[in-house]
């Protein structure tokens, strides 16, 4: 009955309707609505500087994790079978990846890079080399140095076996840690904001009970019902989003562009602040937004059912 | 107790049986609403309907009585599917709802006026909003709405009062502008549940002359009613529940109880 282009504007003015809707109830429930928006504030502003923490820590981890490798050190009294032999048998082990031969001039060399250019200093050292020859193995898998190491050590013409020993099983435990209570804290967060929304909305919706009531035995649908509840509940989400988003953008400016060099005398790269900050800031305002439209939206649930 | 409910069981059963073998020959195309062996058990285990069938044709006006807790209430919310019926078949304009889908409940509710015995007028709406309000939540077009809007009040004789709020109505004032906000998207059938309930003698002949005057125009009126003056004295088809089932169905007949 109705054409193409008339269904169109209906939707648009329907639409519009939504809008004022939500805007009214939040303004005429100020408090209520200032006390959800504030419980997502809170939890983000503690998500968020987790989640800041935990990126961060994860990309440390998987930068040493990259760098993780096992250095096998050769008996200096080695001869060229017995090399070729031991070179087998490492590449035998389970779990290593990959087997490279390092000679004594090369260790040396890379050694004196990394201590920079004023390497004219250890000239002694390139004179009577103390490095031995050595294999350097990579794992599949980081966690699997452990274990590499000490079957290596078991070989004949080792010297020694060398690997972030302490470091990397430390730090593997750590992040570990760190990751899940991070996921129980950041769940239990998020649970108790969408909570505290659903209980401010039903709040509200006592009063406006009659009307759905009403609007329901009038014959309006459940989605026309909920447009304004879903509206309403993702202003307040991304409303609540936009306090922790900036504490992001001041917090990160800060320790990225004061702590990093200091950090990088260790090694340690943080993430770059562009991407930190745009991954968070999207990061939060969806999260912001899922758990006001999901507080709202459950709480009408239960007064359609006219 | 259980040997009662059985034996109680298998009259309505017969009942129905020989009812349906009636209707049988009969044209279903001119009912307005068709109730085929209806029953309503609540969770609680009251059995609020026991095997109703009835049906009201288009255009009647029906006043169903009975004391309370025959199953009044039940009986109305059944028709504008507030309450789905435990067993049988429910025809509202020759579709059958009792097992109509939750999504396609709002499109059955806009065939159906109903009028209750609070009103249920918005308090911060006018008189004129909370007609519109009835036609904007369905989405009807905005130059349509103040058009039927101000004929239905006109109707129930309120044009004059459509920037007032309901607290400052009489009681009969508000009702009939809830009764207005039930007809203006022109349904084939007005459902009321006591509408007089809470409005003095007086005031529920005005009730009766606006029911009249929306009946007089082709609307099937279904109203449940504890007023024994105006059954008695507007004579309409009487059908009286007791127990949850149909005990007296008559062409002009009375109240017939004690008020």
């Amino acid at each position: 009955m109705m054409s193409r282009k008339g269904n169109t504007v209906m939707k648009l003015r329907t639409m519009n309707r939504h809008l004022r809707e939500s805007f009214r109830s939040l303004t005429r429930n100020g408090w209520m609505s200032f006390a959800s928006i504030s419980a997502v504030t809170v939890s983000l502003v503690l998500v968020a500087m987790f989640l800041i923490v935990m990126f961060n820590l994860n990309k440390i981890a998987g930068d040493v994790e990259n760098d993780v490798e096992v250095k096998v050190y050769l008996d200096q009294s080695t001869t060229a079978a017995q090399q070729n032999q031991l070179e087998e048998r490492l590449k035998g082990i389970a779990d290593v990846q990959s087997v490279s031969f390092v000679s004594r001039k090369e260790g040396l060399n890379s050694l004196l890079d990394s201590l920079g250019t004023d390497s004219n200093q250890f000239q002694d050292l390139q004179r009577e080399n103390p490095l031995p020859n050595a294999f350097v193995l990579k794992t599949n898998q980081p966690e699997q140095t452990i274990q590499v190491a000490s079957e290596a050590r078991n070989l004949p013409n080792v010297a020694d076996v060398r690997y972030g020993k302490g470091t990397v099983e430390r730090l593997f435990k750590f992040v570990n840690i760190m990751r899940n209570v991070g996921i129980v804290l950041i769940l239990g967060l998020l649970f108790t904001s969408v909570f505290l929304i659903a209980n401010t909305i039903k709040l509200t919706i006592v009063a406006r009970r009659r009307e759905i009531e009403i609007m329901k035995l009038c014959g309006a649908t459940n989605a026309f019902v909920r447009w304004p509840y879903f509206i309403e509940g993702l202003l307040m989400g991304i409303l609540g989003s936009l306090i922790p988003v900036t504490l992001v953008i001041v917090v990160y400016h800060f320790a990225y562009y004061n702590l990093s060099s200091n950090l990088s005398q260790m090694f340690i790269r943080l993430i770059p602040f562009q991407t930190m900050v745009t991954n968070l800031s999207l990061l939060l305002v969806g999260i912001g937004a899922l758990i006001g439209v999901w507080g709202s939206v459950s709480s009408v649930r239960k007064f359609l059912k006219i | 107790m259980q040997r009662n409910r059985e034996r109680l069981d298998r009259i309505c059963l017969a009942r129905s049986n020989s009812i349906k073998k009636y209707r049988g020959n009969n044209s279903n195309m001119d009912n307005m609403i068709l109730m085929q062996n209806v029953w309503k058990a609540y969770p609680n285990g009251v059995m609020a309907l026991n095997g109703v069938d009835l049906s009201v044709k288009k255009g009647e006006f029906v006043y169903v009585v009975g004391p309370s807790g025959a199953g009044k209430s039940t009986f109305i919310k059944m028709i504008y599917r507030e309450l789905k019926p435990t067993r049988g078949k429910i025809f509202v304009n020759n579709k059958n709802i009792a097992n109509l889908k939750n999504r396609q409940v709002p499109y059955l509710r806009r065939k159906i006026g109903v009028v209750f015995q609070d009103f249920k007028l918005l308090p911060k709406l006018t008189v004129y909003e909370n007609v519109a309000f009835a036609l904007e939540v369905i989405e009807e077009h905005p130059s349509q709405i103040k058009k039927r809007v101000m004929e239905v009040l006109d109707l129930v004789g309120l044009k004059h009062k459509l920037r007032s709020f309901p607290d400052q109505l009489s009681g009969g004032e508000q009702q009939r502008v809830s009764i207005a906000r039930s007809i203006c998207n022109r349904p084939p059938v007005l459902i009321a549940d006591e509408p007089t309930g809470n409005l003095d003698p007086e005031t529920s002949w005005q009730i009766m002359d606006v029911f009249r005057r929306i009946n007089e125009q082709g609307t099937t009126v279904v109203m449940a009613t504890h007023n024994k003056d105006i059954v008695n004295h507007i004579r309409h088809r009487v059908i009286a529940l007791e127990g949850g089932m149909v005990v007296r169905d008559e062409q002009e007949g009375e109240y017939g109880y004690e008020a």
